[in-house]
């Protein structure tokens, strides 16, 4: 196992870095989207609740394979994507629809004095929101959050489908190039473990912390 | 020249009349009590004036401008207007000296030294200058409620709301949250409306008293002729039970 890893060092360490690229951009897009939607759907207006509403539950309930071969093969072909990029997309996207439903349960856990009590002194919804609310409602999410991003670490093996270049592709190829059907996905599920096993205990570590009150 | 006005208003939560066809008139600088068993409205009607709750029907009209009509921005009628709450509301993400900070800075754009002078001194009123670092939940409830005041008075409002502001308070506490209230009601600019079952306040402070039932205003009179002689049968059970 050691000589195959030495032997081909250069594919799985080059897997890794294209696996925690995608994981960073994909993490850092479904936060962002996210929040975006699960906005939409507290926000004091009907058309935008709606639409946010339909955009979570239909990306929620296709499979991430099915969504990013869409990219892939479907959008590739008006814009030039490269497997690499459809696969991020794909992930960014069903990831968002999943953390849009927890930043929402965040919201709506928070009292809504605090709303009102924004409101009332003055604030827009959107100041009271970004001053007041989504502060504490993330503090009450971050466990949730936290299993999100470990899954998307996970779910970024979907790269290899669409050969996104990742630690799974690599595992692929090498397992052809060598006949080996067994030594490159222990060596790549040791370094996803690398990836999420520290977030795993860090969420853990925190989950217990903000119990206490703390943070 | 009336503050708050509500002429014919309506309001229902589904089949619910919560409020039924209120006619009220709050001038300008005047304090005005709501009282009135629970479930009355009191909490309804007061939350209607700066739109926390919507209305039905009719006109509400505050400080000029009518709340029934959908173009009204609710935001301006706000920033005039502040609200103090039973559970007091305070920003748990925010220090003490931010929560009176934050709507000022945002809303009026008030200069940032100005602003914190402005805060420290309200802050030196209620004498917990030395709390402005602190957060709100490390508070007593009585400190939380006069930094409530505090928040709403550094946006310079032309009105103040309570609902309820001592109800949730220790006894002990209360004293020093009316007494605040009374100062502020010194200031002959200031319009006060007071949801409240303190009737030793009522008696002191309140130039007019409202009595409501069952989403109705019974009775509205000058304090001194309501708290002797109410004309409403059951104003004067209501009172008859509360005042000791």
């Amino acid at each position: 196992m050691w000589t195959l890893f030495q032997s081909h060092a250069n594919e799985f360490i080059s897997g890794f870095g294209w696996t925690i690229l995608s994981s960073i951009i994909a993490l850092a897009g479904s936060l962002v989207l996210g929040t975006v939607f699960a906005l939409m759907e507290v926000v004091p207006n009907r058309l935008t609740n709606i639409i946010a509403k339909i955009y979570i539950e239909i990306v929620r309930n296709i499979p991430l394979l099915v969504i990013t071969m869409f990219f892939y093969v479907v959008v590739a072909r008006v814009w030039h994507l490269n497997g690499f990029a459809a696969g991020t997309i794909g992930l960014t996207l069903y990831t968002s629809a999943f953390i849009a439903e927890t930043v929402r349960a965040g919201i709506n856990s928070v009292d809504k004095g605090q709303l009102e009590g924004a409101l009332s002194n003055g604030l827009s919804w959107w100041e009271s929101m970004r001053y007041v609310v989504l502060p504490q409602a993330f503090r009450l999410v971050i466990p949730p959050l936290g299993n999100q991003f470990i899954s998307l670490i996970k779910n970024s093996s979907i790269l290899a489908f669409v050969a996104g270049m990742d630690l799974m592709y690599q595992a692929n190829m090498l397992s052809q190039a060598t006949f080996d059907t067994f030594g490159p996905y222990i060596i790549v599920g040791i370094l996803y473990l690398i990836l999420t096993m520290p977030l795993s205990y860090y969420m853990q570590y925190l989950e217990k912390h903000l119990a206490q009150g703390g943070a | 020249m009336s503050m708050i006005e509500f002429k014919d208003v309506e309001k229902y939560y589904g089949d619910f009349h919560a409020l039924k066809d209120i006619n009220l008139d709050v001038e300008t600088g005047e304090t005005v009590v709501l009282i009135g068993p629970s479930g009355s409205g009191k909490s309804t009607l007061i939350r209607s004036v700066n739109g926390l709750e919507t209305i039905q029907k009719g006109q509400l009209i505050v400080n000029g401008q009518d709340l029934a009509d959908p173009k009204t921005n609710l935001n301006r009628i706000r920033k005039d207007v502040g609200m103090v709450f039973q559970h007091f509301n305070l920003y748990a993400n925010k220090t003490v000296l931010e929560n009176i900070m934050l709507a000022p800075r945002l809303v009026l754009h008030r200069d940032e030294a100005e602003n914190k002078k402005v805060a420290m001194g309200l802050l030196e009123r209620v004498n917990l200058v030395d709390q402005a670092n602190k957060y709100p939940s490390t508070l007593s409830g009585g400190q939380q409620q006069r930094i409530a005041i505090a928040r709403s008075l550094a946006m310079k409002p032309k009105a103040l709301l309570f609902d309820e502001p001592t109800s949730a308070l220790d006894p002990e506490m209360v004293n020093d949250v009316l007494k605040f209230m009374r100062e502020i009601a010194q200031d002959s600019s200031m319009t006060m409306l007071v949801v409240t079952h303190e009737m030793g306040f009522a008696k002191q402070v309140a130039d007019r008293v409202i009595f409501m039932a069952d989403g109705q205003i019974l009775e509205d009179s000058p304090t001194k002729e309501f708290f002797e002689q109410p004309s409403e049968p059951r104003a004067r059970k209501f009172l008859s039970q509360i005042v000791h």
